[in-house]
């Protein structure tokens, strides 16, 4: 995919006063290019959730939106903990948030499914003390 | 359409706009640049939320409504009075003094907007027990927040409810029943309505949902309150009778509306940017258990419109009052049920997005646009000051490649620029004494 846009947010643990303004910004900007609501309204979702995941989950990692006239591509970096077992995280209800998280109305364990239905392609890598990576492709039209 | 679409009830006065950058700042969809000593709206990005209109302390941003005069347009005149015209009056007991007044004051007959509400709320009540709908349904009877959903949210469009505004359905039937009862042509009557808010008046002139609105005008509460005050206290032998219930007359206030179609589970929000965060959320599928959300432009709802007189909590305490002198009853026994069919309550129009934040038609001119736009912003000093006449540096950058404006309309860049030419200067001076 030949990308025009490319953009990088970086994301800290914990930082639930900025959560979701990575996001925000993504949407702001898919607007302004036009793409349309149906697509807008898949990186919204996919991109909340993957945020989210970075500050509740990760030790902090960073969030980079790709822009072709192909499509949306939307990864998510971070420096660990890792998950130990990528087909349980992607169950639907299984989560391992913090009461804190949890008090927040985190921890449904729906964001890893959501953002595999969203996304057109989806693929995750993780390795325990090393970091998670997910990558996201939106088809244009 | 186009034109029809460009409408605005706000607007500027150019002779007290001071050219300050207090508006800037509270545009929620960016509409407004101050340019050559003044504010300019961008017409379309403008919704009509009014919200200039309250901030601007020189009263430069006004809405356009009709005259009072213009009712003489017409053989005949209803006025339809929205119900946060009841909040306006101290001490009242009942709605009749407000309906009669109207009466004095040159409408031959009067029809609560209330009532329309009662029936709308009954249709969006019946609508939300259809299978497969999308959540949470959203309101559409504030034309700001549709007109905002439009412009940032085109993607929640298909979650307005798709049944017309209180207003518009309260119109129909005082035009129909004033036809009945005094056997005159429909085009004799003028159907006016009585608005708290500019928003209004725009979804007359130019409909959301509808080809056309069936109101031939819009009267400002503000402008014909002193003329309403005289009469508000007369004690008549036959005063009119409200025929509105609680809940039609509660849709003056906020979670008036959600609370009679949905209480159960429903979310009601006022504020414009308050209605911004919360369709943030919607569209981050993080609302998705909520069945019904009703958002409000103004603080407090309709009470709060820049046109009214009196401040939205106390109106909003009077309405609350004066609706519990109304029929208790809920509009689900009250409206009977051929109310469903005998009118036409649903849009007969689609919602449409508004692109108007949109960089460029083409996807690979916006992409471009946007690099640029970057570039431009990494170059500026970010304290979004507003003096270049832009609201933030960002939309500062968007102008420029939009070709509104130059990088040295940024005084910050202008200071630098003129201490780069002082130090050629002296380094020019002091070669040449060599
Ligand atoms: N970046 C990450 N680093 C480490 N663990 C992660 C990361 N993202 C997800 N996980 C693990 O996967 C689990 C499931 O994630 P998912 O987003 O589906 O649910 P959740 O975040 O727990 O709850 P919800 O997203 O519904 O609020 C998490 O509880 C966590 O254990
Ligand atoms: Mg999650």
């Amino acid at each position: 995919m030949s990308s025009f846009i490319h953009e990088e947010y970086p994301v800290e643990r914990g930082d639930y006063t900025r959560a979701g303004e990575a996001s925000a910004d993504i949407k702001r900007r898919l607007k302004q290019l036009g793409v349309s609501s149906n697509v807008m309204r898949k990186v919204a979702v996919a991109s909340y959730e993957v945020e989210l995941n970075l500050v509740i989950h990760s030790l902090g990692g960073k969030l980079m939106l790709d822009v072709g006239t192909d499509g949306v591509l939307l990864v998510s970096e971070d420096v660990g903990p890792g998950i130990p077992d990528i087909a349980m995280a992607m169950r639907e209800g299984y989560s391992t948030a913090s009461e804190e998280a949890r008090s927040l109305g985190f921890g449904a364990g729906m964001g890893l499914p959501n953002m595999k239905r969203n996304a057109d392609d989806f693929d995750i890598q993780s390795e325990v003390g090393k970091g998670t990576r997910i990558s996201m492709r939106f088809n244009l039209a | 359409m186009e034109q029809h679409n460009r409408y605005h009830s706000v607007r500027l006065d150019k002779t007290r706009c001071k050219g300050c950058t207090n508006c800037l700042k509270h545009c929620p969809t960016e509409a407004i640049r101050v340019r050559g000593g003044r504010a300019h709206i961008i017409d379309e990005r403008c919704i009509d939320c009014g919200e200039c209109i309250r901030i601007c302390e020189y009263h430069a941003k006004i809405a356009i409504t009709d005259d009072l005069s213009a009712i003489h347009g017409f053989p005949h005149a209803v006025a339809i009075p929205a119900p946060s015209l009841y909040g306006q009056f101290k001490g009242l007991k009942s709605i009749s003094p407000v309906l009669d007044a109207l009466k004095a004051i040159g409408f031959e007959e009067v029809f609560e907007v209330a009532r329309g509400a009662d029936i709308v709320s009954r249709a969006i009540h019946e609508k939300l027990r259809e299978p497969g709908l999308p959540k949470p349904l959203i309101s559409s009877a504030c034309p700001a927040v549709v007109r905002l959903i439009q412009v940032r949210f085109p993607d929640l469009i298909p979650n307005v409810v798709d049944i017309r505004q209180p207003m518009e359905v309260a119109a129909m039937i005082a035009r129909q029943e004033f036809c009945r009862k005094h056997g005159c042509a429909p085009e004799d009557v003028g159907v006016f309505f009585i608005t708290p808010c500019p928003a209004k008046m725009t979804a007359i002139r130019s409909p959301l949902g509808q080809e056309k609105s069936a109101c031939d005008g819009a009267i400002s509460m503000m402008e014909i309150y002193g003329q309403l005050l005289p009469h508000i206290n007369r004690i008549l032998a036959n005063p009119t009778k409200p025929t509105a219930t609680y809940y039609g007359v509660r849709w003056a206030v906020s979670s008036g509306e959600a609370s009679a179609v949905c209480p159960d589970n429903s979310l009601s929000v006022d504020g414009i940017h308050n209605v911004i965060r919360v369709l943030e959320e919607i569209e981050n599928n993080k609302l998705n258990d909520l069945v019904f959300f009703e958002g409000n432009a103004c603080m407090g709802g309709c009470v709060g419109g820049p046109l009214n007189f009196e401040n939205n909590y106390v109106a909003k305490n009077a309405v609350r009052k004066l609706a519990q002198e109304c029929s208790p009853q809920h509009p689900v026994e009250n409206v009977p049920v051929s109310m469903m069919t005998k009118y036409p309550l649903y849009f007969d129009h689609p919602i449409e997005p508004n692109p108007a934040m949109k960089l460029d038609d083409n996807l690979i001119v916006a992409m471009q646009k946007m690099e640029r736009i970057n570039q431009l912003v990494e170059d500026l000093p970010g304290y979004d000051c507003g003096s270049c006449g832009s609201p933030t540096c960002r939309t500062f950058a968007e102008d420029i490649v939009g070709g509104f404006c130059g990088e040295m309309d940024c005084i910050h860049k202008l200071k630098d620029q003129l201490k780069v030419m002082a130090q050629q200067m002296v380094e020019l001076a002091q070669t040449k004494r060599e």
